[in-house]
């Protein structure tokens, strides 16, 4: 159900609608993190938020730096799709690129992600 | 004996000093010294998402709250620092007075104000910080007639913006052009069109004399003598470094507080960052002052080496973006000094690139929703000075990846 406070407009964020998303990030180590993150956040801000070492995002999100690279894990390939035409372009940019990289300030978490799970690259540099 | 690690200034260029400098293993106090309420906040969103509203606060902080706590960060904010004692070792700010061995001035910068009778009165904003947009963005309400001030980047996205919120727009420029003396004129010429055909009034070679109004602003009066009638106006006429309190702390200054490619001040034991520090940059054989995200960032983290005992040098290809409506501006490297340009691309169809060429080799780049002439020219093609025919450029049928391959 959704607890939005219809009479407000929604400007994208997180209005407290609850279904938050769980998303595991794992490190280049190996080490994992799982993490709830609101809907409406990018995988990039989630991981960031929850002080996740491993993404960059020097450009805060705006598909600027490629600083932000992750790997989808195969098993969430076809529910997170694909690049746009920019993104991807910023993408044959970035470290160790392979068919399952995004940009994380490119996806946009939704409910449907819950379980998500992706992989950093051993540098965003 | 535990090292005393200050902070002085708490935006970019401090978040990332303080990250940089656990993760070099540097045990010491950090004390971070804001002068703003909040802690240390992206400010590219203050003119795009945060000023629409699709962004709150949550999403402009760089740092979870936890973060400083994780970091083992005492913050002070809401602060000033008022002096630096360089003789007993002490920062003060207000009543406090705080010990250091180490120290980063990472002060940023603050806005020029507008100069000129009226300026004060209500209804005139300067955009710079959080509670300066939190002021704005109420006024920018469908129908209001808004006046930007200065045409360079901060205005052109607010006049962006503000359309998108159903504004009538006004972009006033002192210049004979919008993004005077930092693009060339073709591509000011560009993004005028492009706020033209978004509605906007772009008046060029216009310099505010006076503002007017019965206890609210009413009108913006040119040199020429026209007025312009504007409920709110938005000032964007550039930023000044906050370099005062090193130069009365006797440090070197000059277009910001002077450091090497270390980030070190003319004292061994003090570095600056971001904003508000002048630097020599070997790719352009010049010193320059910087006022970018990125310089924020690689700065920050070049000072937080050296405070940490292992100094690493500066010296990356400067980047910046803009975004404005739907269109995704990338730059990379500095223009300055160029002879020539060369388009790549189709201007009609908002999707080109003008190259920067200085006796024959590319410094710089401005892509419009052209990343792969950005990322080619920021990764490749600047930092190595290469020397491309401008018709081999502007030749869409080779690839940017053969221009690249071909300059090895």
């Amino acid at each position: 159900m959704d607890a939005r406070n219809k009479s407000e407009p929604d400007w994208g964020r997180n209005t407290g609608a609850g279904e938050l998303a769980k998303i595991t990030y794992i490190e280049f180590t190996g080490k994992e993190h799982t993490v709830d993150v609101a809907p409406g956040l990018s995988v990039m801000e989630g991981a960031v938020k929850n002080m996740i070492p491993g993404i960059d995002a020097d450009c805060g999100g705006a598909c600027a730096c490629a600083t932000c690279h992750v790997y989808i894990d195969p098993a969430w390939r076809e529910k997170v799709g694909g690049p746009s035409d920019m993104e991807e372009t910023m993408l044959d940019f970035a470290e160790d690129v392979a068919p399952n990289s995004r940009l994380s300030c490119q996806i946009k978490v939704t409910p449907e992600l819950d379980g998500l799970i992706v992989r950093m690259p051993n540098s965003q540099h | 004996m535990t090292e005393n690690l200050v902070i002085v200034g708490g935006g970019q260029a401090a978040a990332q000093a303080i990250a940089s400098l656990r993760a070099l293993g540097f045990p010491g106090r950090i004390v971070l010294i804001g002068e703003e309420p909040v802690p240390p906040y992206q400010r590219p969103p203050l003119s795009k998402k945060y000023l629409s509203g699709e962004w709150g606060l949550d999403r402009v902080l760089l740092k979870a709250d936890a973060f400083y706590a994780e970091m083992k960060v005492e913050t002070r904010l809401a602060s000033r620092a008022e002096a630096i004692d360089r003789q007993a070792g002490r920062v003060r700010a207000g009543s406090e007075s705080f010990p250091y061995d180490k120290l980063l001035i990472a002060t940023g910068s603050r806005v020029r104000r507008l100069a000129c009778p009226g300026a004060e009165l209500p209804g005139i904003h300067h955009l710079r910080t959080l509670s300066d947009v939190d002021a704005i963005r109420p006024a920018l309400t469908a129908g209001a007639r808004l006046a930007v001030i200065g045409g360079g980047y901060i205005g052109l996205e607010v006049a962006a913006v503000a359309k998108g919120l159903g504004c009538a727009v006004t972009v006033i420029e002192m210049g004979e052009r919008c993004l005077n003396r930092v693009v060339a004129p073709q591509v000011s010429a560009f993004f005028e069109t492009v706020h033209r055909q978004a509605g906007v009034e772009i008046a060029v070679n216009a310099r505010v004399t006076a503002c007017e109004g019965k206890g609210r602003l009413e009108r913006i009066v040119c040199a020429s003598g026209r007025a312009i009638e504007a409920d709110v106006a938005v000032v964007g006429i550039g930023i000044l470094p906050n370099q005062e309190i090193a130069q009365q702390a006797g440090l070197a200054v000059d277009n910001g507080i002077m450091v090497d490619e270390f980030a070190l001040t003319s004292d061994p034991a003090i570095a600056a960052a971001g904003d508000c520090a002048n630097f020599p940059s070997a790719l352009y054989g010049r010193r320059i002052r910087l006022e970018s995200v990125q310089n924020a960032i690689e700065q920050g983290k070049a000072a937080a080496a050296a405070l940490a005992g292992r100094p690493a040098r500066y010296h990356d290809v400067p980047w910046f973006w803009s975004d404005q409506y739907d269109l995704k501006l990338q730059i990379a490297g500095l223009n300055q000094g160029y002879d020539r340009v060369v388009v790549r691309g189709d201007m009609g169809a908002r999707k080109f690139a003008a190259f920067y060429l200085k006796a024959g080799r590319l410094i710089a780049v401005d892509a419009v929703n052209a990343p792969a002439e950005y990322m080619t020219c920021l990764k490749q093609l600047i930092p190595a000075g290469a020397e491309i025919a401008p018709e081999r450029l502007a030749d869409m049928s080779v690839s940017m990846k053969e221009i690249a391959a071909s300059t090895r």
